[in-house]
């Protein structure tokens, strides 16, 4: 799989712990800058980075009310990195079925010996 | 399929995956099919290949490897070497990617069993980022990214309702 730099890869956007710290606020509901700046103790200009930086591989989406810009997850972007995730998974649900299905054989055979 | 359970993946930290599966079996039965490469040569391909050589000295610094042919054609290997090895109970080995070869995990997989029925848990450990991609990497796009479990729960939430 071709990786991007940094800040256009969302596998990178979420290696960086305050960006996750983020996401997982947004994760109960969306939120404006400022109460993620209250939530996070960080700086403004700092979570203003971060929140550019996963708006721009999107896993953040943005709306405006009034004055406030008011963060919520984005699912599509976030979805790549599940496949990714789930791809991993998915290889070892089928290499444990097939343990399972040996473990099964030699449980049969050593209660046969019984 | 005598299916017994279903294997849950978690990112304990940055740099760990960890993979739990509970079977249907005492320990020893799990620990053998886990180990004995005859065993190997029928689960390691999952449903993506068949498994061309497993070998194993089942034994403090002895080596494994293992080959199999993905279906699409390319070869994909592993290899390591064993640091802990207690029989029935817990193996400590190394894991390399063959197409990454400085890029090397630490696995450690434990056997507990509780009324007949035994708990895989398999810790797969990287030293970096960089051998996180390693495993990205390995051909079949094997990866994981590190520590995002909350993350990676919501994601599942939010791809399942978004169909």
């Amino acid at each position: 799989m071709a990786r991007a730099a940094t800040t256009t890869d969302p596998f990178n956007a979420v290696a960086e712990p305050r960006r996750r710290q983020i996401l997982d606020l947004l994760a109960t509901g969306e939120r404006s800058v400022g109460e993620i700046v209250d939530a996070l103790g960080l700086g403004q200009p700092q979570v203003s980075k971060h929140l550019r930086v996963l708006h721009e591989v999107g896993l953040v989406a943005a709306r405006q009310d009034g004055r406030r810009r008011i963060y919520r997850l984005d699912g599509q972007g976030l979805k790549g990195i599940h496949d990714w995730v789930s791809n991993f998974e998915a290889l070892w649900q089928e290499r444990l079925d097939q343990l399972d299905a040996v473990v099964a054989e030699l449980k049969r055979d050593s209660e046969g010996d019984d | 399929m005598a299916s017994s359970g279903t294997a849950e993946l978690t990112l304990p930290s940055d740099t760990q995956i960890l993979i739990t599966r509970e079977f249907e079996a005492p320990r020893h039965l799990v620990y053998r099919a886990y180990t004995a490469p005859e065993f190997v040569e029928r689960w390691w391909g999952g449903q993506r290949g068949n498994v061309t050589l497993a070998e194993s000295d089942l034994r403090v610094g002895g080596r494994w490897r293992y080959v199999m042919t993905a279906n699409e054609g390319f070869e994909v290997a592993f290899h390591g070497e064993f640091r802990e090895v207690v029989t029935n109970e817990r193996i400590v080995n190394t894991e390399v990617y063959e197409a990454m070869p400085d890029k090397e995990a630490l696995v450690t997989v434990t056997f507990t069993e509780v009324d007949g029925r035994t708990t895989l848990s398999m810790l797969t450990e990287m030293d970096s980022k960089e051998s996180r991609d390693g495993l990205v990497a390995s051909g079949m796009e094997v990866g994981v990214q590190e520590g995002f479990d909350v993350l990676e729960r919501l994601a599942i939430e939010l791809a399942e309702a978004e169909g």
